[in-house]
């Protein structure tokens, strides 16, 4: 979430300094850290925040308590502005199904579903989810996607595999229906380095003929 | 009476060789399966390592005290000290330990540190610079030619002109270049591991592929003894052969948790796994071959380099050229000293590179002949009585040929070099390559238990790299038991398990059949005795099959396993298996070989290539677990896709800054990107009856080759270095013109 080197080139403080946007002071919103991924959804978070906070611009800093909705129930989190959703599923929720994996969310490692879409959770504040409801794998675990996923061998290392199934129910679940063609072209979201993508494409299938 | 340890028979088997679900499939799936990143010990510390930005500088200050006073920082550990020279960018410094992942990583970015910049190389394929700035050293080599230097010959000289004739009286020459750039492993779970002391007592969750073999490293560098760490490991993110050791950093993770009095996560971050977690040499060849009339070649002399770090190495000359072996050659291989990461091994090492810079010659002089590339490669290959190549026979390699050929369609689909149809800037070509892969059993313990209730558990020392460990041991001891493989309780991942090999070389699934079938098989004589003895019949005559030992193949004589295990008494029975790697056994064997072949469409406009249809065909010996076995060449091929087409570690000529160190910059394969797969086993019984051999590897090295070759075969042109961009196409186009 926060690079580790300080190489000029990727530092946060030049993403925050070249953000100038009024209205809303990024860099407290930042408090000094690296969120640097984070830098792209920047603009809707911000305002997802400002929106739960009350309609009004807010400025927030230091650690809060807030309330999350994660697979159907309310949890009570601990987060600072800079703190991920990812973050606070893998620490303090013990879901670690959504892996960290990249900074920006290029891996799809991430995958979970905010109101039914799908998006990465390394790349969401987790104040900013305030309100939402959030899918995690974790809570697709009697799915019709995990077991086509099983069938279908659609896993080595597995390590990049709760992403995978989150994105093909995601997309699946907008086009129930889609070709093998339109699968192929879908789910270039996500990077599976073992290179399982063609048990993946037929989990995806399977799913779509409704055999798995 | 000692057991004849076994496979059962094609007709016989019922679960080997058979497709089986994955048994942890769906733990993978739903996100069940925790992986060492995935460990959260109670009261955890959350450490980060700060890298250093530069290729090549001294240190000359460091300054924590800002660092200190970041919120949640708990304990800062440095790793290099003032006047330390760093040779690559992203070694460790210090490590920030913190009570979250921002706070360690705000501890690191508050660190003051002061560089003595130093002149950085990292220019791997510019041989003539890495001469001028001293940073070659001289590698190996070898020379060979059917005629022999007479005794007052200076035998170089001899050599020399040697080959100088022989490429004067061949009827082909091919005067070539090739090259591969250096890849990263990227493994999605980076290195790290989550450690704990628990009194003088070390245990490691670490992202190992090195189960049994990790222990000693850790305790060697902490003071201790083996018996006191227990390193663990369920589930692994991938390794390639990037993580067969503790590395500095899972010292340090130790060391911090001592000094802290707690348990410590320290994952490298995204760039430093790119940076550090592990990269394959590069390889850039100057080659000229001869040929007779008929296309076999009969003189080989190559040069090549490449680097695999600060500390030299590259691409084994031992492997030039590749799978081929020509009756005349000179190799010679020169390593260079350049500012990045030291290389690791990396599925199937040197045989990659070796094969994309010298199949591609082979196809070169294909096109040179306007000849079929088919006929060249097979024409190269001799008999079996008289092979022009090493590793796997002739005959197999004829006999895969034709496999793959039926499945490409290549002769309905071959067109001479340059000479195909052209569909507005469209244009399609095929290429081949073949290669070779030990892949012997590792040595493998086991501990087996049968209990009276029938429950079968084993438990070893492995890991579950991808190949699907678990299940293959299921399916082993399921087959010898007549079970199926749901009823089989399987331990893995612990160094306090008994000892099995690590995962490397494609090793693993050999090593771990060899311990099982022969626990097994041991085990089962002994419940057979017993089964002999209550039913009145000779032991040797009783097989296990269907859920019940009996009479061979008189189902109404004989009793359920359930019931024959009821006669082990009150307690368990337990066996040992155990296999030593070397050993010659009717269970394993090594040496395979596959051929592939890839057909490409490329825009000549914009130098985008796209995969239409990739063909593996794969001699393997025994097939154990169906499914998994496919998903190995399927990942191994798709793997070999990304090598040729996207990946590169690209450096900056000037400051030897790793500049794609992300994976946004770095580009892997994706799903929309490989085209068809066709995947298939060459498996008669000749090649059935060698018993288990490790396919992790070798369908990993032709991939990069075949799509050169098909590119070329496309373009009329050979673009030389891999990865193929769209930049390098229409480079290789343009000075074609």
């Amino acid at each position: 979430m926060t690079p580790s080197t300080n190489t000029p080139e990727r530092s946060s403080r030049d993403v925050a300094s070249r953000d100038t946007a009024g209205g809303f002071s990024r860099r407290a919103f930042l408090h000094g850290s690296g969120a640097v991924a984070a830098a792209a959804t920047l603009q809707t978070s911000a305002t997802a925040f400002a929106q739960a906070a009350g309609g009004g611009t807010s400025i927030v800093s230091g650690e809060t308590t807030i309330e999350l909705s994660v697979n159907g129930k309310t949890h009570s989190v601990k987060a600072e502005p800079r703190t991920t959703l990812l973050e606070v599923l893998r620490y303090q929720l013990d879901l670690t199904g959504a892996k960290p994996v990249c900074n920006d969310g290029s891996s799809g490692a991430a995958t979970i579903l905010v109101d039914g879409k799908p998006m990465q959770a390394n790349t969401l504040f987790a104040i900013a989810m305030v309100g939402k409801q959030i899918e995690t794998v974790e809570s697709l675990a009697k799915d019709k996607v995990p077991a086509a996923f099983t069938a279908c061998d659609a896993q080595q290392c597995g390590f990049c595999t709760p992403g995978f199934v989150v994105a093909v129910k995601a997309f699946l679940d907008k086009k129930p229906k889609a070709t093998e063609t339109e699968i192929r072209e879908g789910l270039n979201g996500n990077i599976c380095r073992c290179g399982t993508y063609v048990n993946i494409v037929q989990a995806a299938v399977k799913l779509v003929k409704g055999d798995a | 009476m000692a057991v004849e340890y076994s496979w059962p028979s094609k007709e016989k088997a019922t679960q080997i060789g058979k497709r089986h679900t994955r048994l942890d499939g769906l733990e993978k799936s739903t996100g069940a399966a925790k992986y060492t990143y995935d460990i959260n010990l109670k009261n955890q510390l959350i450490a980060r390592a700060l890298g250093c930005p530069h290729a090549h500088c001294k240190i000359k200050s460091i300054d924590t005290t800002a660092a200190q006073a970041v919120k949640g920082v708990v304990h800062i550990e440095p790793l290099r000290k003032v006047d330390d020279e760093i040779e690559w960018q992203g070694e460790m410094i210090l490590v920030v330990a913190a009570e979250s992942e921002a706070a360690a990583a705000e501890g690191c970015e508050k660190v003051k540190i002061e560089y003595e910049m130093l002149p950085s190389f990292t220019s791997e394929e510019d041989i003539a610079a890495a001469k001028a700035a001293k940073r070659t050293i001289k590698g190996g080599g070898k020379a060979v030619t059917v005629k022999e230097p007479g005794d007052d010959d200076d035998e170089d000289e001899f050599v020399t002109k040697e080959i100088e004739r022989l490429l004067k009286e061949a009827a082909y020459t091919v005067d070539g270049y090739y090259g591969i750039d250096a890849i990263t492993h990227s493994c999605l779970e980076p290195h790290g591991s989550t450690v704990e002391w628990q009194g003088n007592k070390l245990m490691v969750h670490l992202s190992t592929q090195n189960v049994s073999g990790t222990d000693e490293g850790f305790a060697k560098d902490l003071n201790i003894t083996s018996d006191d760490v227990e390193v663990h490991c369920d589930f692994i993110g991938g390794g390639f052969g990037s993580k067969f050791a503790p590395d500095y950093w899972g010292i340090a993770a130790a060391r911090i948790s001592k000094a802290t009095g707690r348990p410590v996560k320290f994952m490298l971050t995204r760039a430093q796994e790119q940076q550090l977690g592990g990269n394959r040499p590069s390889g850039y060849m100057k080659v000229k071959l001869g040929a007779n009339k008929d296309g076999i070649i009969t003189v080989w002399d190559s040069e090549h380099w490449g680097s695999a770090g600060a500390i030299p190495g590259g691409v084994s000359h031992t492997v030039v050229p590749y799978v081929f072996t020509p009756p005349n050659y000179r190799r010679l291989q020169t390593n260079l000293k350049t500012n990045t990461a030291q290389s690791r091994a990396w599925r199937a090492p040197n045989h990659p590179q070796a094969s994309a810079m010298t199949q591609t010659a082979i196809d070169d002089l294909a096109a040179k002949m306007q000849a079929n590339s088919l006929d060249v490669f097979l024409k190269n290959l001799g008999t079996d009585e008289k092979p022009l190549i090493s590793g796997a026979k002739p005959s197999v390699y004829k006999a895969e040929i034709e496999l793959a050929a039926k499945l490409m369609d290549w002769n309905a689909k071959w067109h001479p070099h340059g000479k195909g149809d052209k569909k507005g800037s469209i244009v399609e070509g095929l290429g081949m390559a073949l290669h070779t892969w030990g892949g012997g059993a590792n040595s493998s313990n086991c501990l087996l238990k049968i209990y009276p209730d029938g429950g079968v558990e084993t438990t070893c020392g492995t890991q579950d790299l991808g190949v699907g460990t678990r299940t293959v041991l299921a399916v082993v001891l399921a087959e010898t038991f007549g079970l199926t493989p749901d009823k089989i309780k399987v331990n893995i991942g612990s160094s306090r398990m008994p000892v099995s090999g690590p995962s490397g070389g494609s090793t693993t699934v050999g090593g771990i059949c060899e311990s099982h079938r022969r626990a097994g098989q041991d085990a089962f004589a002994s419940i057979a005795e017993l089964v002999g003895k209550k039913l009145g019949v000779d032991p040797t005559k009783l097989e296990a099959v269907g859920g019940r030992v009996q009479v061979i193949g008189d189902a109404s004589k004989g009793v359920s396993w359930k019931e024959a295990c009821t006669l082990i008494g009150m307690r368990p029975l337990e066996v040992n298996g155990s296999y030593k790697s070397g050993v010659d056994s009717p269970l394993s064997s090594k040496q395979v070989g596959g051929v592939q072949m890839a057909h490409v469409a490329i825009d000549r406009d914009t130098g985008i290539i796209k995969m239409r249809k990739f063909v593996a065909v794969q001699d393997i010996g025994l097939v154990v677990c169906r499914q998994q076995a496919e998903s190995q060449v399927y990942g191994a091929v798709i793997m070999g896709i990304a090598a040729a087409l996207f990946e590169q570690r690209i450096t900056d000529p000037k400051t030897g800054s790793f500049v794609n160190a992300e994976l946004s910059n770095y580009k892997l394969a994706r799903l929309g990107d490989i085209g068809e797969v066709v995947v298939e086993f060459y498996e008669p019984e000749s090649e059935r009856s060698r018993g288990v051999i490790g396919i992790g590897e070798p369908p990993a090295i032709s991939p990069i080759a075949a799509i050169s070759n098909a590119v070329c075969n496309a373009l009329g042109v050979r673009v030389p270095v891999v990865p193929l961009t769209p930049q390098r196409v229409l480079a290789a186009l343009k000075a074609k013109a």
